[in-house]
């Protein structure tokens, strides 16, 4: 029997009249895990596509439109799940253990939600590059992992600094905001992009990514990550 | 630094080695470093050489950044770090281990009991004969840690290398300390995946059994606490990780107090040395479990009311007495709850996922309650000096002959207070009932004939 990736309960594989017949879709969590991963929903922030009461602009999405570098560079971005401590728990399993295949967690979901919000977008998808110290110690790009799910072909067309910090955690918001741009831009792709990354949290690393390709003539660049 | 220091009987990967690549280069050139791939292909599966597994569960596959190709890692790993299949493991292949001379390591000043010394002796003498296996069977408050003192300290004289290893942390927490006082000029490290006592270069390591995991043929004295505890008893990763890290004529010490089938067949058949501690260090017998029938047991458990068995059990308590109630299932637990309230008692639950285990296990020994109603859990460890202990429904079959014997060796611990009530509420006697008290009782007999 197969164990859920994220507790190893076993997991039941329920046949019924209305299944048996069909393809088995396989199952990578149980229906106990499955139940605590949480969408973002309906009501979100029309920019930052973070849940909320009712739909509208963020504050925090409201300082960014009048930020006098930042205003304008990306049109928007959604996300798939809330950033619960659950889902906590479930990245730091795929990111710091280094579980490659957590992503059939998310796989399904992933490709609902991007169908929904860019389905009918002509871009070009981006993965946010990790530096190359980090990408050789983790042995993967989680978010190019995401991208890979689209079966959309990718461009790499940014890289990131190797000094550059990816910890943001312990600069002041304005800190994060005035610091230096971390990526640089190898391929021009003049063309509208989508971003893909793991977490939106501050937002100061797809402000980054997008003022970048905006400066070289790509528009509108939307972004899409796993998490808000 | 010198690398010998942290490397010395270790099987490391990469990242957990904390040198620059020229050192590494070095070391490999002269031979004191040896390379293995990290997962190796078998005929009909992947084996990783770090923990050992073969479990076709464990190994999923990466698109991997580093060598461009996507192949297998190991799960099993993931918790003390991930195995990729295009990494290699560092054994160390250089001087066996030399510790500092001492010739009075050890600073206990307590006195053994002729019972104990008796053991002790026994582990001495198999401390200094090479490949030697030995069991201990003590049971529970013998007072095994003193025990192994003099044997601990034997091996030190000896410039051994000497590795405790247990299935659960908290008792390489409640050890460390203990072994620290005793010996208080050696090198020790405690290991058990916590905040922990990690230096890479003890002489004397505590570990949970997993910890292992990153020792080679470093152990002249293998001493495995608990032997029949979970994980440890059903894994048999986790035994092949205890035999890789002793080294070829290592001595190996168990110590248990409910040993399983496996070691009670090669002890009757001769294979396995055996010393019995059958008394308590404070001298008294074993409390025997008594047995209470209960032919409605079952139905009033369905039907969410307190069996008769249970309540005539509480009203002719003494009252100032506290009591452990164990139960089947954490389903039970909350059951168990809603029976009670009306009762006068003040009780808690207590389950393994419970964050507020340690908690209430204090306000427990507190006497901030009367009752503490628990899972299995509590069955190992945790000792309350003076309490009455009841099982419900016994007959489950959660309660094996190990779970009885270690439930029932929670009373009585105190020699101010050594009898304690042991109540087996159940419906219709299981055969681990029966072997269980047969156990105790044998115990009780080869302790009086002493
Ligand atoms: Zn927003
Ligand atoms: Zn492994
Ligand atoms: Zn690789």
């Amino acid at each position: 029997m197969r164990e859920c990736l994220i507790c190893q309960s076993p997991i039941e594989e329920d046949i019924t009249w209305s299944n048996f017949l069909l393809p088995s879709v396989e199952k990578y969590i149980c229906e106990k895990c499955e139940q605590r991963l949480e969408l973002i929903g309906e009501e979100i922030c029309k920019k930052c596509g973070r849940k909320m009461e009712s739909a509208g602009i963020c504050s925090d999405c409201a300082i960014w439109n009048n930020h006098p570098v930042y205003q304008g560079v990306f049109k928007q971005n959604r996300a798939v799940f809330q950033y619960t401590p659950f889902m906590q728990e479930v990245i730091a399993q795929w990111k710091f253990r280094g579980d490659y295949q957590m992503i059939e967690v998310f796989r399904p979901y992933i490709i609902k939600e991007y169908r929904k919000y860019f389905g009918k977008v002509k871009a070009k998808v981006t993965p946010i590059p990790l530096t190359e110290e980090r990408l050789h110690e983790r042995a993967f790009n989680q978010a190019e992992a995401i991208a890979k799910v689209m079966e959309i072909p990718i461009e790499n067309a940014l890289a990131r600094k190797p000094q550059s910090s990816e910890k943001q955690s312990k600069k002041s918001r304005r800190e994060r905001i005035q610091s230096e741009n971390p990526f640089i831009l190898t391929k021009s792709l003049n063309s509208p992009v989508i971003l893909v990354d793991d977490i939106y949290t501050t937002g100061m690393t797809i402000h980054h990514a997008a003022k970048m390709l905006t400066d070289d003539e790509c528009s509108p660049v939307y972004s899409f990550t796993l998490i808000r | 630094m010198d690398p010998y220091q942290t490397l010395k009987g270790k099987i490391l990967l990469r990242p957990e080695i904390n040198l620059p690549e020229h050192t590494i280069e070095h070391l490999i050139q002269s031979g004191q470093l040896t390379t293995i791939p990290a997962i190796t292909k078998q005929k009909f599966h992947y084996k990783c050489n770090r923990c050992t597994t073969t479990n076709r569960q464990h190994f999923a596959r990466i698109s991997c950044a580093r060598c461009q190709t996507t192949h297998p890692y190991c799960r099993n790993c993931l918790r003390t770090g991930r195995v990729l299949f295009c990494e290699k493991l560092y054994l160390w292949a250089g001087r066996d281990a030399a510790w500092p001379e001492q010739t009075n390591p050890c600073h206990w000043e307590g006195s053994l009991t002729k019972h104990q010394l008796q053991a002790a002796d026994a582990i001495q003498q198999a401390v200094r004969a090479p490949g030697q296996e030995l069991l201990i069977w003590a049971v529970c408050g013998a007072g095994k840690t003193e025990m192994l003192f003099p044997g601990i300290t034997a091996a030190i004289q000896q410039g051994k290398s000497i590795c405790l290893a247990t299935p659960r942390a908290d008792v390489v927490r409640e050890l460390y300390p203990r072994l620290k006082q005793a010996f208080p000029q050696t090198e020790i490290e405690a290991l058990y995946g916590g905040t922990e006592i990690r230096t890479g270069k003890g002489q004397l390591v505590i570990a949970t059994t997993h910890q292992l995991i990153r020792y080679y043929k470093a152990f002249d004295l293998m001493i495995i606490d608990e032997l029949d505890a979970f994980p440890y008893h059903n894994d048999k990763n986790l035994h092949k990780l205890a035999a890789r890290a002793k080294r070829r004529d290592a001595t190996t010490i168990y110590l248990t107090a409910t040993p399983r089938k496996k070691e009670k067949r090669r002890i009757a058949a001769k294979k396995l040395p055996v010393v019995f501690v059958p008394i308590r260090f404070h001298g008294h017998p074993l409390p025997v479990p008594q047995l209470k029938l209960d032919i409605q047991l079952q139905k009033k458990l369905k039907q969410s009311r307190p069996p008769k068995s249970l309540s005539a059990y509480i009203q002719s308590r003494a009252q100032e007495r506290q009591f452990l109630l164990f139960v089947p299932t954490v389903e039970m637990l909350t059951k168990m709850e809603e029976m009670l309230t009306g009762f006068p008692l003040k009780f808690t639950t207590v389950f393994s996922e419970d964050p507020e285990r340690k908690a209430k296990v204090n306000a427990f020994r507190d006497k901030e309650f009367d009752l503490l109603i628990t899972t299995t859990i509590l069955e190992r460890g945790v000792t309350f000096p003076s309490i009455d202990v009841v099982i419900l429904d016994a007959g489950h079959e959660v309660f094996d002959e190990a779970a009885i014997v270690q439930i029932a060796g929670r009373a009585g611990r105190s020699p101010e207070d050594p009898t304690g009530k042991v109540l087996l509420l159940h419906q219709g006697k299981t055969n681990a009932i029966v072997d269980a008290i047969t156990q105790i009782k044998g115990m009780n007999r080869k302790g009086s004939q002493l």
